[in-house]
């Protein structure tokens, strides 16, 4: 497992493995957004969390269909599969190893954006917090969505549909968390939601995505 | 006698060619019965005329959030006894679930226009119903995109459960998110809080319209997904001889 998940890391790293390109499509969101609706603090402070998050959300779709497609095109997924390795693992140290090449420099970012957008200060640990807790469901469930489409030939978009609605309840609780860290609330019960969806995701999504890898594969 | 015998696509075809005419007809006079009947009762005495979309719009709504359970039992079949019947019906059904999410999100807004003087307001309920509409329409699109019948069937097969999960999940979610404009149930049990009898039994027999007016769809659907099996089937055997 861990020999599969530092390839995975170098495979990403390496010259053409688009490591740092979710960085710089979260800044370039973060720029346009005070385009879209004026430069004020006042116009910028309330959407900030959102924008940060949905920023984040949206990165994070952009990469995930490298997660399983190149490994697929090679043949290097059927090795993996038919390796004593269940699909299962394998499954979710590509989803970690996705995390740590494309989230996690982007809950590093975030802070720094929020700059950009005017970001509260005391709302700043906030952010980081719920993004750290918030992201690693995201990954992984987006390597369900591309373990669903990997087969397809324009599975892009179709990811997208099916992936998006399954990041809703992440989105809500990790904005609320801030929100609510922001204006002096309790953000105790959102985080510990947030929470609680990212370990059931890790737990139970890496049988479904194995599943639908096996139907693919077959 | 089990219900496994309509597994068998022939028992099926013969059972629900037999039946269809009658569902047909009970499923038009329950619903333009219960509709009109809708249409004739008096005023509500503060929402006036408008409140006559409710006989279009609960019984919708109802129907969209049974059909993804449908959806959800006949994928569960699918995926453990490998009936083709079962994933062929649920096929079938997701079209006509999200048709009746539209009507109850479009009948919803006519409606609440001049009730609540908007015609979208991020209410929890309504938030559901649009979240439900994005699963019905990535699950079609799974469908459409997989070109091998089996593949495809499990796919959206795995797809429906975890969506239902999630469906669930957010549902919850956006109550926590916003809190609603929209009323609580419109038929409870409990006295003091139901509809006046005269909107009650109208709305009893329209819903029952929309729930044999599904049935009707679904057999017509499930059908036509046979034969198109069928057709497939004799076309790659004209194609090897």
């Amino acid at each position: 497992m861990i020999a599969l998940l530092i390839r995975d890391l170098r495979l990403a790293t390496r010259a053409g493995g688009g490591f740092g390109l979710a960085v710089a499509f979260f800044l370039i969101l973060c720029a346009l957004v005070p385009f879209g609706v004026g430069p004020d603090t006042s116009a910028l402070r309330p959407i900030a969390p959102g924008i940060l998050w949905l920023g984040a959300l949206l990165a994070c779709l952009l990469s995930l269909d490298r997660i399983f497609a190149l490994d697929y095109e090679d043949g290097s997924l059927d090795l993996l599969a038919t390796a004593p390795l269940p699909l299962e693992g394998v499954v979710a140290v590509k989803a970690l190893a996705h995390w740590i090449t494309t989230m996690l420099p982007l809950v590093v970012a975030a802070p720094l954006f929020g700059l950009l957008l005017h970001l509260p200060a005391q709302a700043v640990p906030w952010l980081i917090i719920s993004l750290l807790i918030g992201t690693p469901a995201m990954s992984m469930l987006g390597a369900f969505g591309a373990a669903v489409t990997v087969g397809l030939r324009r599975g892009g978009l179709l990811l997208s549909l099916l992936v998006l609605p399954l990041y809703i309840p992440t989105l809500i609780f990790g904005t609320e968390v801030i929100r609510r860290g922001q204006e002096g609330g309790d953000p105790a019960t959102p985080l510990l939601f947030l929470a609680g969806i990212t370990t059931g995701v890790i737990a139970l999504i890496p049988f479904a995505a194995a599943a639908a890898l096996r139907i693919n594969l077959r | 006698m089990s219900i496994w015998e309509y597994a068998n696509p022939v028992k099926f075809m013969r059972s629900s060619g037999a039946a269809l005419p009658w569902i047909v007809g009970a499923a038009v006079i329950c619903t333009v019965g219960g509709v009109a009947w809708g249409f004739l009762t008096p005023e509500d005495y503060r929402q006036g005329s408008t409140v006559k979309i409710v006989f279009l719009h609960v019984p919708a709504a109802m129907m969209a959030i049974n059909i993804w359970v449908m959806m959800l039992v006949a994928s569960l079949i699918w995926l453990i006894r490998r009936h083709h019947v079962s994933a062929l019906a649920a096929k079938a059904a997701a079209p006509i679930g999200a048709v009746m999410t539209l009507i109850a999100l479009a009948t919803g807004a006519i409606w609440g226009q001049p009730m609540w003087g908007t015609w979208w307001e991020w209410d929890p309920r309504l938030t559901s119903f649009l979240i439900l509409l994005l699963f019905y329409i990535g699950y079609i699109a799974l469908w459409s995109a997989v070109e091998d019948a089996d593949s495809a069937a499990d796919l959206t097969g795995v797809l429906c459960l975890v969506g239902s999960v999630f469906a669930l999940l957010s549902r919850y979610a956006v109550l926590f998110w916003n809190q609603g404009l929209h009323q609580g149930a419109s038929l409870s049990v409990a006295p003091g809080e139901r509809m006046s009898a005269i909107y009650r039994y109208p709305l009893y027999l329209s819903m029952l319209g929309f729930f044999l007016l599904f049935l009707a769809l679904l057999l017509i659907r499930t059908r036509t997904e046979i034969r198109r099996r069928r057709l497939a089937a004799l076309q790659a055997k004209e194609a090897r001889a």
